[in-house]
Parts: C-alpha cells; sequence; structure tokens
C-alpha cells in the first residue's frame, strides 16, 4: 500500500488543531470562515467571519486501487490526488473542476462541483463514502466508512457535500473512485439546442458508451468514453466529426477557461431537467450534462431566471457575478428552509460555520 | 422472544382514543382496532421479533398522511410507516402504544416520462413492477434488492436498498431525484427536485436510508437507465476463499466494473446446487460470479480480459454461460442461495455486514472459528464486488438458546465487520436488529450527532422511536454486559 501514497507533496494532521480552533470560538461565539485555498471564494454568499485555514490538513491517508477507495485530508491538493489515481489507472469519476491550481479536496467536496461526466457517471455526492468531520461543538466525529455499501446511521457525510462549510469542518473524506476509460473520443454535430437537446436525450436512452456533453455555439460534442471496440462500434453508430484535441476541450469547459465564460457580468446556472426545450431567457446559453446544466449569462432579474428553472423542474443560482450579499441560490420554500434551519443548529449550535453563505439565516 | 426496547417516556395512550381520532381521518375499514385484525402487521421480513400495534392506519390519500400525521402529534403517538414488510432489520416493527402507517394502498405509477427517463411513483410501487412498466421503453429501474418482486419502492428508500449490480449501478440514493415527504407535522416537502441536483442541502440523502426516522415518504421519483444491450456471465472455481478474494480485486484493477461480481463459500455452493441445479462445481471452496454488461463490443472486450485475469489468479474452472438460459442458471443458483439455505437447515439467521474486500480471508477465518466455537453451521454469500458479505447462520429456532445462540454468533460477526474497517450494514438497515451493534460503530458523540438530527426533523421522537440509532442509555446497557476489545464504550456514562 505505502507506494500507493507517494503522490502527496506534504503530509500533516492537523486535526486536533482545527477541532481545538473550532472550541475557541464556540466558546466566544465568533463566526468563521472556512478556506482551503479560497479558490472558490466567488461561489456562495458572502461572509465576515475569522478565517479557519483548513488547508494545512494534508496527505492521503489511504489508497487502495483494487477496493477503489481513497481517503485523504480535506487539505490535500485536488491536483495531487488525480495524480496519484492516474498513476494507478484510476480517477474521479465525477471529474471535479479546481477553479484554481491550488484547489483542495475539503473545498472541491464542500461545493459540491463536478464536471462533464455528471450524469453519466454520478455526483461528487454520489462518490463520497465517509467523512470526518469537527461539528459546531468542537467534536470530532465519523461518519460513513471506507465502504461502498454502508447503511449504519443516517448518512451524513453526504450531507455535507454541497453544504458549503455551513454542518461542519471536513477533515478527512473517503471517496468511491473509478477506473480510467481505456479509449475516448469526441465526436462534433452542428445542430441548433432544440435540436441538440433531443438528441442528447434520444441518445441517454439508449445503452451508448456516452460520458459527457455539451452544446455551444450550434455545435454539439459527445464524449465516448470505454473499452476500444465499444467506443469504435459507437462512433459508427453516431457518425459526426472526430475532434482532435478533444481533452483540452473539456478541460476548459470544466474549468471555466472556454470562451463562452470569459465574462464579466453574471453567470446564472440553471439546473432543469434535461429535455427541457431552450429557456426562454435573454443572454447566451451553453449546454451541458445531456441538457440537465445550463449555464446562462444573463442580465435578466433573477425572479424571472428562477421562475423559469422551477418550471423546468430544477433551479437557477447565480454562480459567479452579481450581487453576493443578496440570495445566490435559489430560495427554498417555508417548510424547507425551516429543515435547513433545524438542521444547521443540530450540526453547529453557535451558527459560527460559514454563516450566511448559503443563505440568510443558514 | 422478548424485544430489545428501550423505556418509552411516552404513556400509553388507549386504543379506543386514537381508533376514534383516526375514524374522524379515515373511513371506518381503514383503522384496524383490535387483535386480531392487526395481527397480520406484528413484524416485518424479520420474523424473530414480534409486536402487536396498538392501531393499523389504512390511508389511501396524501392528505389523510398529512392529517395522521398531526393526529399522532397532538396525541403524542409514535408513528412507525411500513411498506410491504420486507425489511429484514425489523424497521417496520411496530409498537405496542404506536400506530403503524400501511403504505400498501398506494401503488399508482403516477407518470412515466420517456424523455427525461424518469417515473414518478407511490410509494408503495413494487420494485420488480417499476421496471416491468418502462421495459416497452428499453428502461429500467437499476437497484434490484433480491426481494424486489415483493418490496416497495418507499421502503427501498427508507433503507437505501441496494442489490446485485450496484458495484456498477449504485443504490437506492443514487438512483433517485425527487421525494415528497410528509413530515410529523402533516406537512408536504418536496425534497430534489426533476433535475441532477437541487438547491440547499442534500436532504435527498440524508433522507435515504433513514429508516423512516425523520419523515413519512408518499412519493418518490427514480432515474431509468437504457437496458444494456447485452449480458455474459463468467463463472470460476477457486480451491481456496481467499484465491477468489485476490482475483475478484484484480479483475477491478484491470480497470472493469463488471455489472454483477458475487461470490459464495461451499457450503452456500453445495445448498443452492441441491436446491435448484444451476451446474455449480460443489467441489470448489469457492466460485466467482462475474457479469458484464454494455454493447456487444464493450462485454466481448472485457470478457477476453476478466477470463485472463481468472486464469492468472488460479482458479480451477472456468465456464462462459454458452448463451441466456444458462446465464440465468447460473444466477439462479446465487439468487436462490438464502432459500437453499433455508432447505438444509430449520432457521437461519442473515447477516449484512461489509468490509474492505482485501480483508476477506481474515473475516472469513474468524468466521469459521466462530461457527466452530458455537457449533452453528455458517454459510457465506458474498457481494464480492462491493465487500457486502451475507453469513447466513444455521440454527434451529426450536432448540432452547440456539436463537439466542445465532443472535450473539451473529452479533459477534458484526462487531468484526466494524474491526477490520466496515459496517454492521451494507443494505438491510440497522432497525431493532442492529441497534446494539451501532454502540461498537458510533461512539456517545457521534450517536449524540445522529439524534440531534432526527430532533431537526422530529422533536418529539414520534416517528419510528427506538430503532435505527440506540439512545446512550441503551448502550451503556449493552456495554454493561459486552465489554468490547477488554474496554467499556462508554467508560464516562453513568450506569443505571
Amino acid at each position: 500500500m505505502a507506494e500507493h501514497l507517494q503522490a502527496g507533496s506534504t503530509d500533516h494532521d492537523a486535526a486536533a488543531e482545527l477541532a481545538a480552533a473550532v472550541s475557541e470560538t464556540v466558546a466566544a461565539r465568533r463566526p468563521l470562515r472556512l478556506i482551503g485555498r479560497d479558490t472558490k471564494a466567488f461561489y456562495g454568499r458572502h461572509v465576515e467571519g475569522q478565517v479557519l485555514d483548513c488547508a494545512c490538513h494534508t496527505g492521503v491517508v489511504n489508497y487502495e486501487p483494487t477496493e477503489l477507495v481513497l481517503t485523504a485530508r480535506a487539505g490535500t491538493p485536488l491536483r495531487d490526488i488525480e495524480r496519484l489515481l492516474a498513476d494507478n489507472g484510476q480517477a474521479l469519476a465525477f471529474e471535479p473542476p479546481a477553479f484554481g491550481d491550488t484547489a483542495t479536496l475539503g473545498g472541491t467536496i464542500a461545493c459540491g462541483f463536478s464536471g462533464p461526466r455528471r450524469p453519466y457517471a454520478g455526483a461528487a455526492r454520489d462518490f463520497v463514502l465517509g467523512a470526518r468531520i469537527v461539528n459546531g461543538r468542537g467534536e470530532v466525529l465519523s461518519f460513513g466508512g471506507q465502504v461502498m455499501k454502508n447503511v449504519a446511521g443516517y448518512d451524513l457525510s453526504r450531507l455535507m457535500v454541497g453544504a458549503l462549510g455551513g454542518l461542519g469542518v471536513l477533515l478527512d473524506i473517503s471517496l468511491k473512485v473509478l477506473p480510467r476509460p481505456l479509449c475516448e473520443h469526441t465526436v462534433m454535430f452542428p445542430l441548433t439546442q432544440h435540436e441538440a437537446i433531443a438528441r442528447m436525450n434520444e441518445w441517454a436512452g439508449r445503452p451508448l458508451p456516452v460520458s459527457a456533453t455539451c452544446c455551444t455555439d450550434d455545435r454539439l460534442y459527445v464524449r465516448l468514453s470505454g473499452s476500444e471496440n465499444g467506443v469504435r462500434a459507437a462512433l459508427r453508430d453516431l457518425g459526426g466529426e472526430v475532434v482532435s484535441d478533444a481533452s483540452e476541450f473539456w478541460r476548459t469547459l470544466r474549468e471555466h477557461q472556454h470562451p463562452f465564460f470569459q465574462h464579466a457580468g453574471p453567470l446564472w446556472r440553471v439546473s432543469v431537467a434535461q429535455a427541457t426545450p431552450p429557456l426562454a431567457l435573454p443572454g447566451d446559453c451553453l449546454i451541458e450534462w445531456g441538457g440537465g446544466l445550463r449555464w446562462l449569462k444573463s442580465d435578466a432579474a433573477a425572479a424571472v431566471i428562477r421562475a423559469a428553472a422551477a418550471a423546468a423542474g430544477g433551479h437557477a443560482t447565480l454562480f459567479r457575478g452579481g450581487d453576493r450579499g443578496g440570495e445566490v441560490f435559489h430560495p427554498l420554500s417555508p417548510a424547507l428552509f425551516a429543515l435547513h434551519r433545524n438542521l444547521k443548529r443540530a450540526l453547529d449550535p453557535e451558527g459560527i460555520f460559514n454563516p450566511g453563505r448559503m443563505y440568510d439565516g443558514v | 422472544m422478548a424485544t430489545p426496547a428501550d423505556d418509552l417516556s411516552t404513556p400509553a395512550p388507549s386504543r379506543d382514543m386514537v381508533a376514534v381520532a383516526l375514524r374522524r381521518i379515515l373511513p371506518d375499514e381503514s383503522v384496524l382496532a383490535d387483535d386480531e385484525s392487526v395481527r397480520p402487521y406484528e413484524c416485518d421480513g424479520l420474523s424473530a421479533y414480534r409486536r402487536l400495534p396498538l392501531i393499523v392506519a389504512l390511508p389511501n390519500t396524501v392528505e389523510q398522511v398529512c392529517e395522521i400525521a398531526r393526529c399522532c402529534r397532538d396525541l403524542k403517538v409514535p408513528l412507525v410507516a411500513r411498506g410491504a414488510g420486507t425489511g429484514l432489520s425489523g424497521g417496520a416493527l411496530p409498537l405496542e402504544n404506536g400506530v403503524l402507517l400501511s403504505l400498501t394502498k398506494f401503488t399508482r405509477i403516477l407518470d412515466i416520462d420517456p424523455a427525461n427517463r424518469t417515473a414518478r411513483l407511490q410509494p408503495g410501487v413494487r420494485n420488480l413492477a417499476i421496471s416491468e412498466a418502462v421495459s416497452h421503453l428499453d428502461l429500467y429501474y437499476a437497484p434490484d434488492p433480491s426481494s424486489q418482486i415483493a418490496c416497495t419502492i418507499g421502503g427501498n428508500v427508507a433503507e437505501n436498498s441496494g442489490g446485485l449490480h450496484c458495484l456498477k449501478y449504485g443504490l437506492t440514493v443514487h438512483n433517485i431525484l425527487e421525494l415528497k415527504v410528509v413530515t410529523i407535522d402533516g406537512e408536504l416537502v418536496t425534497i430534489g427536485g426533476q433535475a441532477l441536483d437541487a438547491a440547499g442541502y442534500d436532504l435527498l440523502a440524508l433522507m435515504t436510508g433513514s429508516e423512516g426516522l425523520l419523515g413519512i415518504i408518499v412519493e418518490v421519483t427514480v432515474k431509468l437507465l437504457p437496458k444494456p444491450e447485452c449480458a455474459k456471465v463468467i463463472m470460476a472455481s477457486f480451491d481456496d476463499v481467499e484465491k477468489a478474494a485476490d482475483a475478484v480485486g484484480n479483475i477491478i484493477a484491470r480497470g472493469i466494473i463488471p455489472g454483477g461480481l458475487e461470490m459464495m463459500d461451499n457450503k452456500a455452493i453445495r445448498a443452492a446446487e441441491d436446491y435448484v441445479h444451476a451446474g455449480y462445481d460443489t467441489e470448489a471452496a469457492a466460485i466467482v460470479l462475474c457479469e458484464l454488461d454494455g454493447t456487444p463490443e464493450e462485454v466481448d472486450d472485457d470478457i477476453r480480459r476478466v477470463e485472463e485475469v481468472l486464469q492468472r489468479g488460479g482458479c480451477t474452472d472456468l465456464q462462459l454461460a454458452r448463451d441466456e438460459a444458462q446465464r440465468m442458471a447460473f444466477w439462479s443458483g446465487r439468487k436462490a442461495a438464502f432459500p437453499a439455505v433455508g432447505r438444509i437447515s430449520p432457521d437461519y439467521y442473515c447477516m449484512d455486514g461489509t468490509i474492505p474486500r482485501k480483508r476477506l480471508g481474515t473475516v472469513l477465518n474468524r468466521i469459521d472459528a466462530l461457527s466452530e466455537e458455537s457449533g452453528l453451521r455458517i454459510a457465506n454469500v458474498f457481494h464480492a464486488g462491493d465487500g457486502n458479505l451475507h453469513p447466513l447462520i444455521l440454527y434451529d429456532g426450536n432448540k432452547p438458546g440456539e436463537l439466542e445462540l445465532a443472535e450473539e454468533v451473529g452479533g459477534k460477526i458484526l462487531e468484526l465487520c466494524v474491526e477490520v474497517g466496515g459496517t454492521i450494514t451494507g443494505e438491510h438497515g440497522v432497525g431493532i436488529e442492529k441497534i446494539n451493534q451501532m454502540c461498537v460503530q458510533f461512539n456517545a458523540q457521534e450517536l449524540t450527532q445522529f439524534h440531534a438530527v432526527k430532533e431537526a426533523f422530529d422533536p418529539g421522537r414520534l416517528l419510528n422511536p427506538d430503532k435505527a440509532v440506540p439512545t446512550l442509555h441503551r448502550c451503556a446497557e449493552f456495554g454493561a454486559m459486552h465489554v468490547h476489545k477488554g474496554n467499556s464504550k462508554f467508560p464516562n456514562i453513568e450506569r443505571f
């Protein structure tokens, strides 16, 4: 096993320090702003608070390629983890965007970000098997574990994914990892968004090795991943124009370095039922996730965008830009909001972790 | 046998009083309030635990469920929701002072959306009925617990059910999009959505597997997947269980995620072969069943690689099912393993631990030792791909003390699973059955955190109380009679 643990540059267990820092803060009832390398400071609502630096808690604790499980401390750079996995022919199948070279695993999980492969392989939350956290009482607690199937106790480790640090300080995270596909090819089809959405959903209903889709500038890009012969057969079946240098295309898309994202105004992330036709909203739109994710550059009123998202069974997030003091995330129904407030109180009774980063009052 | 219930602080309300209140909500025939009528609900799939409920309520509208919840909250009467009652951990065991809420009338498929590949279901829809209803679209619902012919989707969500294909296709939590849940306050809350994610905390994950302690599931939207074009299964025999386990690891190390990857030990092989004549090698110490699915090209690529791995791993025999009939025959033995074991013993007790696969050899050796020590035979069936082990402890319930002995051995096996880095339950849930072992897997602070989460949803602790998460008092008592590794688990807790 030891030979698998060498990619991490540093290895430091700061669990006790982090727990002690939380305990002190609880006593003083001071709010904390939890950060890793702060590469995702743009995301969520503005938080006032003393910085708690979680990036010092680093290192891969356990990695067993044949068990498909990796456990790492939250401050471990995402890049180190990806390199270690790649060395063993494996990967994080949710293809998380890093949004910065120094991004940590903890920040990635706390934001719950997933990349192009999400609709075909699963989201960040689908791959989290367990987590060790510090709760708002300064206690170090472990939930879930390092095995694929585990239904003992409430699933508090998955609850941490996308909670923006509001429910606890992430210490160690156990993830299910998967083999890297042996073969990958991308094909392009000139199609309108309307046609592309229909096509992506038609294909998703067939057993094809599709692993990513994107529609921008009236072009549909489809990535196929799997065994050599499987991918070849699908290429023959689907047709289209083979794209060279496709991995760079998917990387720039994932990291928002694609020209579509070079934009100073507000960027909306609209998540809808996949087969929803193009939304009747002003502004430029890039479509991913088989139609399930619509990136929208628009100055339209939040209420208008949210109404369109809700009508399509989904929700809209002001992903970048705009007013970070206002409602960034889709407002919850009163009953659901009450559950959020209660749950926040259950894990963070004094409300010290990233107060208001998700919603005012949570 | 005696049920290990904690002291209930709620005073027992009278059956008549609750019946009168519920009959204001439901027609008379939907409120069962005498011993004879409630008896069919005295247990679920874990029949060793039985208890008559105070009342059984059989609503058929969501509005009625909301009113029943409010009524129970106001009367401070506990409420236990039940689907088909196939659960194996006693999660739907009734309470003498509580209402058993049966959701069996909610059997409608509300909507099938072929374009989005989703189905909206009432909670009482049977698992297999989902796949049957969408088969003409070449779609199916992936999680396939062995009870899929009878178990319902509401119960699947409450237990986060798995099945034979979950290494590749995931558990219930990976295959649902939206839930409608009635809270103890009688409010209808929508959790998740029709999109791939939802705003706020991931309550969909929290609710899945919460065993009826947080809310009552009244509607489920599931994802549907395209049926694989092609599936082939390989069966390999090994003369040594550890070699078989290593071969499984090597399949995965070669970058292959099989649709199904199962292992059985010799006792399970013999029982299954006697029962269904699947063509198993009864001399083998273990067999591995490996199913590859996908497009024909992918499957052919993978079959070649898996055969190579198995041969290199020292298998003594290797068979590729030559056709669909033989594929079904190979699976028939595995799927019939539990009833097959039921034929060779008056009773059996099915355990459900998960372990890191590399520890399988150690665990099986220790299970052998426990078997020898106790004199009880133990057969092992293993979801090898995901490490979920089902030891079947054979006993005779008519022999005084044997059930208790089987339970004691079972408890030790679960603690062994925790010791090697695994868990006490992979897919059957904690329910009432494994509540003591929760004290081994989690410490007092973690259990206290679980209770706080429950209070966020159910401050009066009325939803399926005393299941899934033990009180610290209970753990203290368990610890007193059962000292773990020479240390009491809760040294700081007062003993009563």
